[in-house]
Formats: structure tokens, sequence, C-alpha cells
């Protein structure tokens, strides 16, 4: 080898392969040999059926370093040119406080941590959630509020959903106001197709139309798209006269100021947290919101966190009513929305805490305030405005100068918006200096220096917002930055300890993918600034696309779907267009094989489908004869079959192949659950096993942190006969297919943000590496359930007793002689450190256990050692050697309250309880509180901070 | 009063003149665990048999609860709402659901009597 060789040797382009698959090669020949394997090659031959492994290794650039995928990202940034985006449409320039940006958003501490369904080792970001509850309500005037929507758009089309299951009135028509954003309208549109509901437009301020339409849901915008505020109580009050439900969208900036929704009679209000600190990033994620009556909260969809007490009696806080969730509720569901925005919504919240309502109402007053002063300029210029009542949105009637303002603004760095008539829309954000605001009022044709119109006094916002405790209780940077270590100390996330999460891939979230999401370039972007300013940022989502779209073996992606279940709603919405186009839109049964997730049945249930369910056998594969059997008797109606691959027990079914051409042979389409695409790229791919659409998890698979329960991204892809029925947008043509059903996001490309998140990643593995990390993670999975099966017993297995990428393992052999159940051993791990694996999903009573590729052996073998002592503690009850009652798992977790005090009255010792494994004492994570008590909280339900009457009556 | 009948939903009927009482089994509070929320129906509302009219829920799943025979709800039972772990403490008894006339009475007798509902439950 020459030196120049030897060089390009030493550059390690492929070094983050070794960074992100953990095990090292010495560790791999240990885990191959307990395995019995010699290398992964045979470990893989002998879990992934030999029929559908891929023939030729991914067609993908060669992988890059860290450092060359920052500088791509950094030059593809850049190519997105800069402007001020004043389009408004829900998306506004805001300023995330720098305290904030660093402590948070680029905290590894909020962005790895896992949807808080454990309760004890989630304190920190439920109290974050439970702020930003308490703010929305506050804002929105409303009673009770949602953990966050997907966006605004899915949020107003949820309260349509929530309408139709609560209203009086029993129709099929949603009455929609002219001013609506037009996105809202779309994704409402795409919603209602399926289930034939119908919209009928009326015009801003026209009660008499709503009341003729008959409608069971009235949907308002306020203010107004282009700007204008009005009264909403005569549009409301005709909505009730008719039975229907009035859902009013809102921005919570103008709500600051102005007479919030809940006071004129509201019954659903929803919006989006943008511009509370949160990048408006190409179009998300932001967090949407959703607030309505006490009386509605179970119909409410998405997550609520309530505030319960814990064993102790200590007051602490859990999801609440998650029996309404779709993974309860299946087809029955009111909505298939899993994911919310956790990281998106804590910002938000913490936007409002840092700034508190003081600080808010200067920088609403400060944006409504360069509105008046445009409208004044515009005023002096000759020109006449469509509203005199307005909040951070002036629309000028430019006529025929329309076009020379829009073309003299973007030239001094301005995006306006182009309505119709000649009307020129400018809406005005925080981010906008006196300066800049001159700039524009020469452009118009005056000087800024008068004011026209505003808020109407009648609509001025009355009393205190945001009187709760914590709101402006940071106003110190230093105690902003404790409160958040505090939050998040209270935590388990990925940068403690292995997250074991079956279904989840709680891979790692490397620096250097997340580094790119706050580069300018790419979070200020506009997702409705003009084409050709976003060069970059398309290139981006278009390198992507083809990637995912040969690693699933596809003919085309779309990046639209802002989740998981969203991805699986525009799958089946797919199917539903291609039926239809061949004059088969009679197809309307979706088999469902009875091991499926619980999203499925919801989301066939919202594409129009009705659901009939497939049996499985007893080791959890779906069971042939029986499909066979359902897709004959359905085969005149047969849309889709929906199953999840490796299985949701998480075996590779052998007989997937066969399955595949039943469902075609008699008609239907298939679709495929990408929920568990961990254990097949580069082996194998959906479109390799036969499937005609997947969704994938960006968030799990492709590295998108989760965030602490958000933000997901859930793209699709399809083969090419389906391709010309993707989801599309209205307003940006290049976001889809001109034959697209619509859209189901708000913004064109959904969460773009974080798109290059999944780029960095494919990018730095490159073909090899993405193949290996799908054999490290079958390898990981493998060794757990090797080295627990002697202790737990291992269900389902494949053809070789292999697992594919997770293994579950059963805990319900233990209640009859011990009294313990899979909840004491989740809860008991806390103590060891960990965060539990998946509890009672797909079966109950057992655990779901998926380590991914990112975690070393020695991280696996604590957790199997915690596994393992726990098993001892367990046989110490059988044994009577430990109290049935008294034991340090029915106490699990166990708090540095309770073994600090004096009264330490319990049969085992204090050692046993908080440092049963020598590691433990090196980094102990202490939980915050015992055993949260879910019954209380549910039947006594509180989702808001207390407000501070409460802590002043307690000082009394 | 005449003796209890069973569906294989879990639920219980007792007929008592021309007013059928329903409720859920024992068996059925001790599988849904420790209930929050009841839901029951309007008063006057006319039912066929399966309609879904009512909802339990624990911590743990939410189930409907389905007419067991046709007919109209005369009244329902407002304590499970106020205090939803009456049905955990005495389901076949203070905790009772809700009152129906039943469209024909005979369709009570067609119903599961005690020995066929205990066999059903051992089954399971």
């Amino acid at each position: 080898m020459n030196a120049l060789d030897r060089l390009a040797a030493l550059e390690a382009p492929g070094s983050f392969i070794g960074r992100h698959v953990a095990p090292v090669e010495g560790d791999i020949a240990e885990m191959l040999g307990v395995l019995g394997c010699s290398s992964l090659d045979e470990l893989v031959g002998r879990t992934v059926p030999a029929g559908i492994r891929a023939a030729a290794p991914l067609d993908l650039p060669e992988a890059i370093d860290e450092l060359a995928v920052i500088e791509e990202l950094r030059g593809l940034a850049q190519r997105n040119r800069r402007a001020r985006s004043l389009i408004g449409l829900g998306y506004h320039g805001t300023h995330t406080p720098p305290v904030i940006r660093r402590n948070l958003l680029e905290n590894p501490a909020w962005y790895t941590a896992y949807t808080p369904y454990q309760a004890e080792i989630s304190q920190g970001r439920l109290e974050a959630l439970l702020n930003f509850q308490t703010m929305i309500v506050s804002l929105t005037g409303m009673e009770i509020a949602n953990a966050s929507m997907l966006d605004e758009a899915t949020a107003a089309a949820e309260a349509v959903a929530l309408a139709r299951a609560v209203a009086k009135a029993k129709s099929d028509t949603i009455a929609i106001a002219s001013d609506l954003h037009p996105q809202t309208r779309a994704v409402v549109e795409t919603r209602a197709a399926p289930l034939g509901l119908k919209l009928v437009s009326f015009a801003p301020g026209e009660a008499a139309a709503i009341a003729a339409a008959k409608p069971f849901a009235v949907l308002l915008q306020y203010p107004g798209t282009t700007g204008e505020v009005r009264d909403l109580r005569a549009e409301i009050d005709a909505a009730h006269e008719a039975g229907a439900l009035a859902i009013v969208a809102a921005d919570p900036l103008a709500l600051v100021l102005m007479t919030p929704p809940g006071e004129m009679g509201a019954d659903v209000v929803v919006g989006s947290a943008q511009r509370f600190g949160v990048p408006m990033g190409f179009g998300g994620p932001h967090a949407g919101y959703m607030a309505t009556r006490d009386a509605y909260r179970r119909s409410m969809p998405g997550r609520l966190v309530g505030v319960s007490r814990d064993a102790a009696g200590n007051p602490a806080m859990r999801l609440a009513l998650q029996t309404r969730e779709q993974h309860i509720r299946r087809e029955k569901a009111t909505s298939n929305i899993c994911t919310a925005q956790v990281l998106l919504a804590v910002i938000a919240s913490m936007y409002a805490v840092w700034h508190g309502p003081d600080g808010l109402r200067r920088i609403a007053q400060r944006v409504a305030l360069q509105a008046q002063l445009l409208a004044g300029a515009a005023r002096r210029a000759g020109f006449t405005l469509r509203h005199e009542n307005f909040f951070d949105t002036v629309t000028i009637e430019a006529g025929e100068r329309g076009e020379a303002i829009i073309a003299e603004a973007l030239k001094a760095g301005f995006n306006l918006r182009r309505l119709d008539h000649g009307g020129v829309a400018v809406s005005f954000d925080e981010t906008v200096s006196r300066e800049e605001l001159a700039t524009l009022a020469r452009i118009v044709g005056a000087e800024a220096e008068d004011t026209v119109g505003g808020i109407p006094a009648a609509l001025e916002r009355q009393g205190p917002i945001l009187e709760e405790k914590v709101f402006g209780s940071t106003p110190s940077e230093h105690e902003m930055l404790r409160y958040l270590r505090r939050l998040s100390d209270k935590d388990i996330a990925l940068d403690r300890s292995m997250i074991p999460l079956g279904s989840c891939t709680m891979k790692l979230n490397a620096t250097a993918e997340m580094i790119p999401i706050t580069l300018p370039g790419f979070a200020e972007l506009h997702p409705f600034a003009p084409v050709e300013q976003t060069e970059g940022f398309i290139t981006v989502i278009r390198r992507l696309e083809t990637w995912l779209a040969r690693i699933t073996g596809f003919a085309a992606v779309s990046l639209q779907p802002n989740a998981g279940s969203q991805g699986e709603y525009a799958g089946l919405l797919a199917i539903r267009a291609f039926h239809a186009a061949r004059g088969q839109g009679h197809r309307n049964v979706c088999l469902i094989p009875s091991s499926a997730h619980g999203t499925n049945p919801a989301s066939a249930a919202m594409a129009g489908m009705s659901v009939a369910v497939v049996g499985c056998d007893r080791d959890g594969n779906v069971d042939i004869a029986d499909l066979k059997e359902k897709a004959e008797k359905h085969a005149g109606n047969l849309a889709a079959l929906m199953i999840t691959y490796p299985s949701t027990h998480g075996v590779f079914e052998e007989g997937i192949r066969e399955i595949c051409e039943i469902v075609h042979a008699h008609g239907g389409q298939v679709y495929m659950d990408g929920a568990n695409m961990n254990a097949q790229v580069g082996l194998t791919s959906p479109g390799e096993i036969g499937a005609d659409v997947c969704h994938l998890n960006l968030h799990k698979t492709f590295c998108i942190p989760h965030g602490g329960g958000g933000p997901g991204v859930g793209p699709i892809g399809v083969a090419a006969h389906l391709a010309p029925y993707l989801p599309n947008h209205p307003l940006r043509a290049d976001a889809g297919p001109a034959t697209g059903f619509g859209p189901v996001s708000a913004a064109p490309f959904g969460s773009a943000l974080i798109l290059p998140i999944s780029y960095a990643y494919v990018r730095m593995m490159g073909p090899a590496g993405l193949k290996k990390a799908t054999e490290v993670a079958i390898l990981n999975a493998n060794y757990i359930a090797a080295r627990l099966k002697d202790h737990y017993p291992v269900l389902y297995t494949g053809a070789n007793d292999m697992v594919a990428h997770e293994c579950i393992v059963d805990c319900r052999g233990f209640k009859a002689d011990t009294g313990i159940e899979v909840e004491d051993i989740a809860k008991r791990l806390q103590d060891y450190g960990f965060h539990a694996p998946t509890m009672s999903f797909p079966v109950a009573g057992t655990l779901m256990i998926e380590p991914t590729e990112s975690e070393p052996k020695a991280e696996l073998d604590r957790f199997c050692d915690a596994m393992i002592a726990i098993r001892e503690e367990i046989a110490a009850i059988a044994e009577g050697r430990a109290d049935k009652a008294d034991n340090p798992l029915k106490n699990a977790p166990h708090t540095a309250a309770e073994l600090l005090s004096a009264s330490w009255q319990h049969s085992y010792s204090r050692e046993q309880a908080a440092f049963p494994l020598p590691y433990v004492r090196a980094a102990k994570y202490w939980p915050p509180v015992k055993r949260v008590d879910n019954v209380y909280g549910d039947r006594n339900l509180m989702c808001t901070c207390p407000p501070i009457s409460d802590y002043a009556q307690a000082a009394e | 009063m005449a003796e209890k009948r069973f569906t294989k939903d879990h639920e219980w009927v007792e007929r008592d003149g021309d007013v059928v009482t329903v409720g859920i089994t024992e068996y059925a509070q001790s599988s849904l665990g420790d209930i929050v929320f009841v839901e029951l129906p309007e008063i006057g509302r006319e039912v066929a048999v399966g309609d879904s009219i009512a909802v339990v829920e624990s911590v743990k799943a939410a189930s409907d609860i389905y007419a067991p025979i046709a007919g109209r709800i005369v009244e329902v039972n407002g304590a499970i709402v106020d205090d939803p772990a009456l049905v955990n403490r005495d389901p076949q008894g203070e905790a009772w659901f809700f009152r129906m006339e039943p469209a024909a009475v005979g369709e009570v007798d067609a119903l599961m009597d005690e020995i066929a509902y205990t066999a059903l439950v051992e089954s399971l």
C-alpha cells in the first residue's frame, strides 16, 4: 500500500458505524458464541427466512464520517435562501430562548426520553406537560386541554371527529368558515371523505348560513386567515342552535390579548403552539393543541396528563384516562393518534414559563403594534385595508400594485402572502425589528408613523392570564437553567441507561444527527416560502425519499405523515384511492391479525374500512387457514391486509410471502406496519416480501429521538401502482402527485425539520453499516433471550428457536405463588436504574425487550443482571424467605425520602431496596415518587397546575 | 324477584314484573379491575339487542355494555356514576346499571341460567 492509500485508510470514513453499533468485535464474537453461531451471517441465516432475503446489497452512497455529514448538511442548509417570512397561515417567526434551546431542545436528557407511560421515572416531563395543559386552558378559556396534538390541521380534524361523537345534531355536514387556513380545511376534507362527511363553506360572520347547513360541527378561525378579528358569538350560537359543536382554531399569541374562545361559548379550541419558541422548520414538528369542555374529556383524543398521588400519598403525575387510547379501544377508538409532540409542547410551555404573563403580553402587544403601524402606513399610501380589526396580520387591498409590493419586499428579504383580488397579507412576529417594519412601510409607500385598526375594544381580553405560580417564576437564567435541570433529573432517558422498549426501537440519537436541526437555514424556513428559496431542503427531502425507497424496496415515498399512525392512515387512503380509481371503490374490508397493534384497527376505521380479525396461532403467527377463509369470504370487498413484520411477537414469520399472495389473489393490497423495520433494513424489505405499502417510523428505525413522546415521522413507501395515490398538498405542488388524495398533515413535508436526522444516519452508516445495525440488533435481542431464558420463559421464537430484534419474556407464572405481577417487575427495574421494557404488549403479563444495536454488551449484561436479580427476589418470596405483601417488588420503586426516614419498617434492608446490585451504587437513579396510583387519579381527574390561590390558601 | 339470568358478555339480568334490572357480573368486575368510570344510557331510549348502550372503564380496559334484550330504558343507577368503585364492591347487587321495560318478556328466559353461566366462566 502506498502512502496515499494508507492515508486514505486512516481517514476512517466509516468510523461512525462503530459509534452507532455499540458492541465491539470481541463482544460480538462472544455473544455469537453464546448463541452457538460462528458469524453474523450464520445468525441471520438462522433467523431470517431464506425465501425473503435480499439478493443485492442496499443501493446507497458509501458512509461518510460525522464531520463530513455535518458539513454536507450545513451546505444544503445554506442553499435555502433565508428571508423573513411574514406569510402567516399559522406559522410565524419566533425566538427560541437560548437557555431553552441549549438545555432543552439540544439536551439528550429531554429529547431521548420515551413517552411517559412509566410515570414514576417521567415526573419531570409530566410536570412540563402539565404546564403546557395549564397554559392552553388559561389562554383558550376552556376547562381541559390535552398534552399536544400533531399539528393545527390534524387537531381540527380530530375536533371534528370529537364533534361527530358527541354532537346532538345527527348530520353529515361540517360547516367551515371560509377564512379558515386553507391547509386546515384540506386536512379536514381528507379526513371527511372516507367517512362520507361533506364540507359546506360559509362567509365569516354569516350565522344564517350555519343554520341552513344543519351541521354537526362548525369550524372557525380566530383571528381569520386574512387577519380579521371578529366576535364569534353569533356563529357559535348558531352552531349550538343547530345542535352542532363550535370548534375554534385559535392563535395562542393572539389569545394573550383577545377574548378567549371559551368565553364566547366555544366547545373545542385547537391550534398550534409553534410561535411559542418552536422554530418554523419548514412546517414542523410543532405542538398542536386541543382544549375542550370537561363534559367531553373522555372523547378527547391524544394524551392527557393528570395529577394523582403515589403509594405514600404524595402528589404524582401520570397519563390519565388511558383507556380512551387506540391501543385499548381499537376500531372503536375516537382517534388513531399515539404520538404527541411532547418535546415541542415542552418547549412551548417553557417559553411561557420563561416569559411569564407579562412577557407574553409585551410580545403580543409589540406584534400587534407593528401590524397597526403598517396598517397606518398603508392607509397613508392610499390603500384600503381588508379588515380594520386585526391582531398581527394586515391585509392590504393593493390591487394592481400587489405584485410589485410582493416583488419589492422579496428583494428586501421579506416573504409576504399573496391573496385573491390583489390582497397582500403581512403577518408580524417577535423576530421583526423596528428597522424592518420601517422598510416594509416604505415598500408599501409611506412611513410607519401612526396606527390604524387593531383589536376592537369589545374583544380585548379582560382579566389575568397564566396565574399559576410556575409562569414567570424563573425570570433569571439561573432559575430557568436549574428548573430545566431539576425536571430532567427526575427522568430516565437514554443519557442514563438503556431503554429496552419492545417495538419502540430506542436506539442512539447521535449528536452529529441532531446538530443540523438547529441550523438557521433549516430551522427558520416557512413551510409556504417560495419554492425557489427551499432548494437545499428539497434536496435533503428528495435524497431521503430515494434512500428510503431503496431500503423498503418500493417505487416512491411520501415524507408527509408526521407520526406512524398518520402513516398507517395515509397508506390505507392510498389503497382506498387505488381501488376507487379502478372502479373497485366498494372494497372496504380490512383484515387485521388479532396480534396487531391497536392503532391498525383504529386507522382502518378512520379510512372508512370495516375490520375483520384474522386469528393467530399459539406462536403468535397469522393462522394461514383462517386468513384464507376470511380472504375468500370477503373476496368481493377485500381492500387490504395490515400486517406487522417481523410480527408484533418479534418473530420472522415463515409464511409471510404466502400471506401476501393470498391477499393479492383475493383482490386486496398488503399494508405492512413498519414498526419493526429495524429487523429488516439491509436483510430484506417490504417490497421484497410482497407488500404494497408500508410506513416507516423514522423515530424508531432511523434515529429521530422520541422526544419524551414525540415528535415522530411516519413516511409511507409504496409500490409503483400506488405511487399516483400518495398524499399531496394544496399549497405546494411538488409535495405529492396531482392525483393524490389530499394532505394528511398541515405542512407539505410534515415534520421536515427532523428529516436531516434520518438523512445523517443513512449517510453515516452507508449500505454496510445499515445492514450491520440490523444484524447486531438481532444479535443483541437473541443474546438477551439466551441470558434470560433459564430465568423467565421466552415466548415466541422462529423456526430455529431464534427471535428477531426483540424478545418477549413471560411474567404470568409468578402471580399464583407469590402475588408478583408484571407491573411489580417493571417498577422494581426503576430501583436498578432502568426503564421497563414494553409491558403487556402484545401479550398481557409479559415484557417485550428490544435492545437495539446501539447498546454495548456491558449494558445488556447490566440489564440482564437486574432481571435475574429480580427473579431471585421473586424466588425468595416463593420460598418464604421474603414476605408476600412486604417485599422489594411490591414496594417498588423506593424513593430517597422513605429510605432515609427514621422509621424504616420493611422486612428487607434499605440496602437491598436501594442498592440491589453493586453497579447501582456507582450511578444511582433516585425515583422521585413511589408507585403512582392510577385508580385514584382517574377517579379524581385533575389536569392543570393548581392555581396560585391554592398556594395562598395553603400558606394561610 | 326472579333468579338472575346471564349473557355471554358477562351481564346479568333480573326480572321483576314488567321491569328488568341489568348489571355486570362478579367475573366482569374482577377481570376489569378497579373501575374508574361508568357511562349510562339516556332514560327513555329504545334499544335493540346487542346495541352498545353503556361504557365501563377501568384503568386498564374500556368495555361497552350491550343491551341484553330489546326494550326501553326506564331507570339508571346514578350511584355508580358518582362512585364507580361500587361496581367493584357489589356488582350483582347495589351496583346495577340500568332498568328497562322489555319489548318481549320471553327474551329474558332465553338467556343463560346461573349453572350455564358458571360453566362458561369456568371454561374461560
